[in-house]
This record gives structure tokens, sequence and C-alpha cells, in this order.
């Protein structure tokens, strides 16, 4: 698999550090309670195909990056970097 | 339809005429007390120690391919009971007891050979770590060896002993360790459980689950809809989706494990080895082939297959610690896909929904765990009460912080195992 990172190209992808679902963007407030905690730390939709992950351009630029793709045939349908996505 | 030593005689002088086909293939009946989603070993084992133990008969296990298709028949087959953490300890110590009696319940040869166990150490913090993990596994009743350099030696000749990155400094010995023939375990349990009644549903995927008012009514699928009392979802790689189907997000989150098998040698390995700094394990298969894994690829997938970087890491570390299989010719690969949790242990558990329960959670680790899920869940299906040996396997632990089982001590956190 190769992820395009939007600073320095197309890389293969063991210069990335996987972090795990997006939804790690979407941070609850502190005082949102257990359960909301407990969704973004733990439950996850895990689908079979479509999905959006956090990558680390550990090996390049030291990028987060949101990455589009498919988790049944590892297609990759884009990549944004994570800062613009969170926004 | 038994099986003996005199049968195999019998029929092999009578031209293998008499042999019948070992389950029936049933139709779905429009109602059953419990149905089991899911016939990879577990589903298959909890139908059998439903009808064995608890008498519970009017059971179908519906599996959306055919029968041991799964993880059960894509894995490498070690069995053990090295667990070292409380929850974990008691259940693998009581599966390895099923393990060693399990042929002669199921009248059906597993092929369990407890072949022996070396986890190698190459550094003085990994010896302490490991001889932790001994004391905790004679501590819970079962058997472990701590062996020096030269223990090492004596036994397994052939590895690189002066690796100048990884000198091996020894191992800790788990004698009833060893492997099975994985498709066997789950056409064992198939049998048993076809022989106690319980219809053996295939080519029938799961596409719904009926819930009214809060409890489990049945389930759709691919030939129907089917109705039940209880329902028990066990499909390993795929809970995510099926829980989805009652409503429910899990602490799962499905990744790939790869597997590599070499042509067939003259017997070499004889135990099962595995590398204590890169990942990789070996063990020899009785057809001759060299059975050999690693680590995850790392990054949630279903697809069945792996990925390049973990290819050449796992041929590289098995490279690093036994020079000699350089030799061999690798003749297939393969990927299964493993229901991972956050801490690398499973569930086995109740939902929310009255009547539905889950078993998930194994990791790359369900099989030797096979005959005690079944155990537990069985129990817990029938009884409503968990079974002593898998009390801590609850789903609610990472939102309670009660006993999270975290082996490998990295964290209890998704990509961390
Ligand atoms: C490469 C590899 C190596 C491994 N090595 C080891 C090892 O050495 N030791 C060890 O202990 N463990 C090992 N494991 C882990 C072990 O194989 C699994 O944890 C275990 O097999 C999972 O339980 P199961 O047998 O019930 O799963 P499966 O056999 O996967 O059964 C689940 C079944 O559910 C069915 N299903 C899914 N969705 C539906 C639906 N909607 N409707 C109907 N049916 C459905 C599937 O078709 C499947 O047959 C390994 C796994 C892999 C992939
Ligand atoms: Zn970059």
């Amino acid at each position: 698999m190769r992820i395009t990172c939007p600073i320095c190209g197309e890389r293969d992808r063991r210069e990335f550090y996987y972090q795990g679902a997006a939804v790690a963007l979407d941070r609850p407030a502190p005082d949102a309670g257990p359960q909301a905690w407990d969704d973004y730390v733990h439950l996850r939709d895990n689908p079979a195909g479509r999905t959006r992950d956090l990558w680390f351009h550990e090996m390049g630029c030291g990028a987060w990056i949101v990455v589009e793709r498919d988790t049944v045939i590892h297609e990759v349908y884009s990549t944004e970097l994570a800062e613009k996505a969170a926004r | 339809m038994r099986y003996s030593a005199l049968r195999v005689i019998k029929e092999g002088l009578t031209g293998n005429r008499g042999w019948q086909p070992v389950w029936r293939d049933p139709e779905p009946k429009a109602e059953y007390d419990i149905i089991i989603i899911g016939g990879g070993g577990h589903g298959l084992a909890t139908a059998y120690y439903l009808a064995k133990e608890h008498g519970v008969t009017n059971v179908a296990v519906l599996e959306k391919g055919y029968l041991g298709g799964g993880n059960v028949g894509r894995n490498t087959t070690l069995v053990r009971a090295n667990y070292f953490l409380p929850g974990n300890s008691e259940f693998y110590s009581h599966s390895l007891k099923l393990w060693e009696g399990m042929e002669q319940d199921l009248n059906y040869n597993a092929m369990h050979s407890q072949r022996g166990l070396i986890n190698l150490f190459h550094s003085d913090a990994q010896r302490d770590a490991f001889v932790r993990r001994g004391n905790a596994m004679i501590n819970q009743g079962d058997d472990a060896i701590l062996l020096d350099r030269d223990g090492v030696r004596k036994m397994v000749p052939y590895l690189d002993f002066d690796n100048t990155r990884f000198p091996i400094y020894g191992g800790l010995y788990h004698p009833r360790g060893g492997t099975a023939r994985h498709d066997a375990v789950a056409w064992g349990y198939a049998r048993g459980a076809d022989q106690r009644g319980v219809d053996l549903i295939q080519q029938c995927e799961v596409t719904g689950i009926d819930i009214e008012g809060g409890v489990v009514k049945g389930v759709q699928t691919t030939r129907g809809a089917i109705r039940a009392k209880k329902v028990g979802i066990v499909v390993a790689g795929r809970s995510g989706q099926v829980a989805a189907m009652a409503g429910m997000r899990l602490p799962i989150e499905s990744h790939v494990l790869q597997a590599f098998v070499t042509e067939g040698l003259k017997p070499c390995i004889d135990h099962v080895v595995s590398f204590g700094m890169g990942h990789f394990y070996i063990s020899q298969s009785d057809k001759g082939g060299l059975v050999f894994g690693g680590d995850l690829d790392f990054y949630a997938s279903y697809a069945a297959r792996g990925n390049l970087p973990m290819v050449e890491h796992v041929m590289e570390a098995g490279m690093t610690l036994m020079p000699m299989i350089g030799k061999a010719r690798v003749l297939r690969s393969w990927g299964g896909i493993m229901d991972m949790t956050p801490d690398g242990s499973p569930i086995i558990d109740k939902t929310d929904t009255q009547g539905l329960f889950i078993d998930c959670g194994w990791c790359y680790g369900g099989f030797k765990a096979t005959p005690a899920s079944g155990f537990a869940f069985a129990h817990l299906m029938a009884t409503g009460r968990p079974h002593q040996t898998a009390e801590k396997f609850r789903l609610d632990r990472f939102r309670t912080g009660v006993s999270i089982m975290d082996e490998e001590g990295t964290g209890a956190q998704h990509n961390l195992h």
C-alpha cells in the first residue's frame, strides 16, 4: 500500500505509523461523561469498506494525515493533513 | 458412527465403501431455542458443549460459508497455556486441560501434539520477564521450565546462538504446549454437535438480528428468517458487522494476521520455537511443511491476505534466528481477519439486549482457546451466569477500567496490540 502525504508526495506504507480510526480528531469535552469517553477511546465502527483513519508520517515530514481508504481492497481514495480535517 | 482402529482396518479391506458423511445438511427450522451465528471453532464448540453439558439440543449453528472456512482453518495451530494475568491464566489453563481430553471426548483425531514450546530470550531484562511469566504459569498449576543457553542448545541446536545483534540467552520451555490439526478441531466439534442433534446450517449468512422491546427474537438470513429464544454472536473478525445489526459498537478493530508454509521437508524442527526479538514463531507440520508467522500487518483491514512489509519482516526474523530455513521454499502465504481488542484479551458476555450474547475479541490467539471458549460461552448462554474460568472477560471492562488484561504490557489502546 502507498499513501500520498500532502507534503511529501506518494510514499511506501512503511514510512507511516498507524494510529487508528480518525475518531481521534473528535475528542469529547473533558466533562462529557464516561459514555462519551468510552465511545471515543474504545468503541469503533470498524467498517468493512470505506474508512477514515489517522497515519503519522514518521519517517518523513512528521505530519499527521487523515487517510480515506478501503479496508477490504486497500485502495487509498484521499489524504488530507489532520490539522485541516480537524478544523 | 464411532471411529476405531478396527473400523479403519475393516474399511481398508473392503474398499472404504462404508464411510458416511459425518454430519447432516439440514434445512433450517422455523425456530430454535438457541442460534449460534458463526461456524468457526468457537461457534461449533459452543454448540457441542450446549448439547453435551447442558442438554440443550434444539440449537442451530448458522455459517455464511462452509464450516471451518474462517480463522479456525487459517491459523498456525499453536496450543499453549502460558498466560500470566489473572483472568487469562485460569481460562487458558482450563482450555489446555480440555485439549488434553478432547480427542477421547470427541472420538476424533485432532492430531494434538504436545511437542513443547520454547520462547527464546535475548537479554537479561527479557529473562526476568520470562522468569516472572514462568512462575505465574507454575502457580496456575501448569508447566514451565527455565532453560539456560546450553539447555536450549541441547534441544534446538540449529539456532544462531551467537547472532551479534540478538544472541540467545535462554528460553522458557512449556512442555505441554504444542500444535493441533486446526481443520480437525472444527470437524470434530461439528460431528459431535451434529450427533447430539444440533443443526449445522452452511451457506446461511445472518443479515439482521430481530429485536423487539429490548429482547432478541431471532435472525434474518440469506435462507429466510429464523426465530430463536437466544442468539450468540461468534464471528471472530466479523464481530463489528454482526454486532452492528443489533445496534452495538464494540471495542474491536479488525486486523490482518499472516501465516506462511514451506514445501514439505524431512523432520527438522521438533518443537514450537518463538523468537524473543522480532515477532516470529515456527513449527513443522506432520506433512513436513514449516509453518510460521509473525505480527499483525498493523492497520485495520478485512483483506484475507497480507501486505509485503510484514512478509519481509517475518522472513528476515526467521533468517536471523535459524539461517538453515533459508534453503526452504515458501509454498503459500495467507491472512486471516483478527478481532483485536484494546488490551488483547477476549470478551465472553451478555449484551444490553436480553437473550443476545457475544463471544469475540480473540485477537491472534483464539485457536488454543477453542474448547474453553465454547465451554464458557455454552455455560453463559444456558445458565445466564459466566463460567468461573471466564468471569473477567467483560464487555464493559474498558469503560469501567476493571480487569483489563494487557498481557503485553503496552497499554490498553487499540493500535498497540
Ligand atoms: C494467520 C493466523 C494465525 C493464527 N495463529 C494462531 C495460533 O497459532 N494459536 C492460536 O491460538 N490462535 C491463532 N490464531 C487465531 C485463531 O485462529 C482465531 O482467534 C480463532 O480461530 C477465532 O475463532 P473461530 O475459530 O470461531 O473463528 P472463525 O473460524 O473465523 O469463525 C467465525 C465464522 O463466522 C462466520 N461468519 C461471519 N459473519 C457471519 C454472518 N454474518 N453470518 C454467518 N456466519 C458468519 C465466518 O464465515 C466464520 O466461519 C491465528 C489466526 C490467524 C489468521
Ligand atoms: Zn510527509
